[in-house]
């Protein structure tokens, strides 16, 4: 009985210090580029040991100050806030650039909707706008689908479109963007924002302000609700932490990210 | 030796025994101690009664009655399904099934309250919501209907067992004193068994409340999330344990939205408590009408 408490802690203890052992946590919408990344680097690094998960941006900044994560994926820049709690704590974020994405908004393929300006996107978050008529859609109630405030999506659309007003408080909350893409896919009101990646056959997506959100548009700054897509470490990256980041900015990496739908640096 | 054994055996059981107290105390005093700051900032009366959640805005607001009405409306929707099913599938158990319809009935009651609530959830999303949008023509899916709906199915077999319980405590004399006196089947029940444990049945259904109003991964799921006061049973509502599980994780330990999200927990924790003491006073007055000793 004692040799077995004691080899199960030993193991315990091994299990922590395990140096490839690597977790990284946050932003859904950079969630598919961790996901493919971290497989691809790991079947070419057979002793790294890589853990994704999802939870939101917030999340990811939350976890990476408690220091229950090593990289925090995060789909906006970091606030002073979440900055003065992480010097408290004692450490110092890097921000890496990962890619670029653009913010699109996406609604169901049987809408008419093909176009709308800022102006009006704001209209229908903030306002208690309710018919697409007004749009020049069908008369079909609209259904305001937005993600919740842990998101960083949900943080940059908000300072982009919003101009930090609030959102409706009858919008429809959703944890990620693949719930916002396949609530708006069966609900013919609907409306919902995701990440470039996120966009399928099974929505249709909008132009804004008469630009369509590609690959192109963003990566020339065209599209007016682009941003970029961040990996945090605590501290300069080093060892497998180190190995990683580079992985995802090599001319590899940023096939995986095109390779995801969302616009590579390079 | 023997005798040292025996006491310290005691010892151990009594301190087993007395675990779920100092649980209990522990829950409650870091549930007050990370809840009351938040009252600082707000009053209880505008936390309690204010209309608008939106805690991450900048002024942030606190104001929890939507939520708290969320709640009420998926939980009395719930009951409108799990009491007749559950009180229904209780008497069907006792008085009318043989034995070997009982035998696998019981049982099948049973796995229904072990189906892990994420299964429900994401039954209630992906075919109940788009069921009920296209039948009752609804903008969404996800709304208080489909959520009571769900929560009164997860609800049933609490609600069953428990009040099966409770008829098979009225003692064998009654039945038989009914039937003495000339009355037939349905008058024995209607007039004899369900008033004899009718206190015991409530019990069945105030737990049946308080699982469905704690009930938390399937409302994240299926409820929407729209934290608005709810006009009708179509609106998508955000029910007080679908806010703390959807914003706990990104709240800063120690901010005010953490606060205000513990202050959520803490009303929801007396909401139960009120159920809670609330059943076991009913059954206790049932037991002693019944002649039971406890």
């Amino acid at each position: 009985m004692k040799k077995l408490i004691i080899t199960l802690m030993a193991l315990g203890m091994a299990g922590t210090s395990y140096a490839g052992k690597v977790v990284l946590q946050g932003s859904t919408t950079v969630l598919p580029i961790a996901q493919k990344a971290a497989e691809v680097f790991m079947k070419n690094n057979p002793d790294a040991d890589l853990s994704v998960r999802g939870g939101g941006s917030g999340v990811g900044i939350a976890s990476i100050i408690d220091g229950t994560c090593d990289i925090a994926d995060s789909s906006r820049a970091i606030k002073p806030d979440e900055l003065a709690k992480a010097a408290k704590r004692g450490r110092d974020l890097k921000a890496h650039l990962i890619a670029m994405d653009g913010i699109t908004h996406i609604v169901h393929p049987s809408n008419t909707i093909t176009n709308l300006t800022r102006a009006q996107i704001k209209e229908i978050y903030t306002s208690h706008a309710t018919n697409w008529k007004k749009y020049g859609g069908p008369d079909l109630k609209i259904v305001v689908i937005s993600r919740d405030s842990a998101s960083g999506t949900f943080e940059a659309f908000s300072e982009m479109v919003l101009d930090k007003k609030k959102v409706r408080p009858d919008a429809i909350m959703q944890a990620s963007n693949q719930a916002i893409a396949s609530i708006v896919s069966r609900t013919p009101g609907a409306i919902g924002y995701v990440g470039l990646g996120y966009v399928s056959t099974s929505v249709k997506a909008v132009s804004v302000e008469g630009i369509e959100s590609t690959k192109d548009t963003v990566l020339k700054n065209e599209y007016p609700i682009t941003r970029p897509l961040f990996m945090y470490t605590n501290g300069k990256p080093e060892g497998m932490i180190k190995k990683f980041i580079d992985f995802v900015k090599s001319a590899e990496g940023q096939k995986i990210v095109n390779e995801e739908g969302f616009v590579g640096l390079k | 030796m023997n005798k040292k054994k025996e006491r310290i055996i005691k010892y151990l059981f009594t301190m087993l025994a007395f675990a779920s107290l100092a649980f209990l105390v522990g829950i409650v005093l870091v549930l007050f101690k990370e809840a009351l700051p938040i009252f600082t900032k707000v009053s209880p009366k505008d936390f309690l009664l204010g209309q608008s959640w939106y805690p991450t805005a900048e002024p942030a607001e606190f104001g929890i009655l939507p939520l708290i009405l969320a709640s009420l409306l998926v939980t009395l929707g719930a009951l409108v399904i799990c009491v007749p099913l559950g009180v229904g599938s209780a008497l069907y158990l006792h008085e009318l099934a043989g034995p070997r319809q009982r035998a696998v009935l019981k049982p099948v009651i049973e796995i229904l309250a072990s189906v892990p609530s994420i299964v429900y959830g994401f039954f209630g999303m992906a075919i109940l919501a788009p069921m009920l949008q296209n039948s009752f023509n609804l903008p969404i899916g996800l709304c208080a209907l489909t959520t009571s709906i769900i929560l009164g199915v997860m609800a049933t077999p609490t609600v069953a067992s428990i009040a099966e319980d409770a008829l098979s405590y009225v003692p064998r004399s009654f039945r038989e004193a009914s039937f003495a006196v000339g009355a037939d089947r349905w008058q024995t029940l209607t007039k004899v068994i369900i008033p004899a444990a009718g206190s015991g049945i409530s019990t069945a259904i105030i737990l049946g409340m308080s699982r469905a109003i704690g009930e938390t991964m399937t409302v994240l799921m299926v409820a929407g999330g729209s934290a608005v006061i709810p006009s009708s049973i179509f609106d998508p509502v955000r029910p007080m344990t679908a806010a703390i599980a959807a914003e706990m994780g990104e709240a800063s330990v120690g901010s005010d939205h953490y606060n205000a999200l513990f202050a959520i927990a803490l009303i929801l924790f007396l909401i139960t408590f009120v159920f809670n003491i609330a059943a076991e006073l009913i059954s206790r007055r049932f037991r002693l009408k019944l002649g039971l000793s406890r």
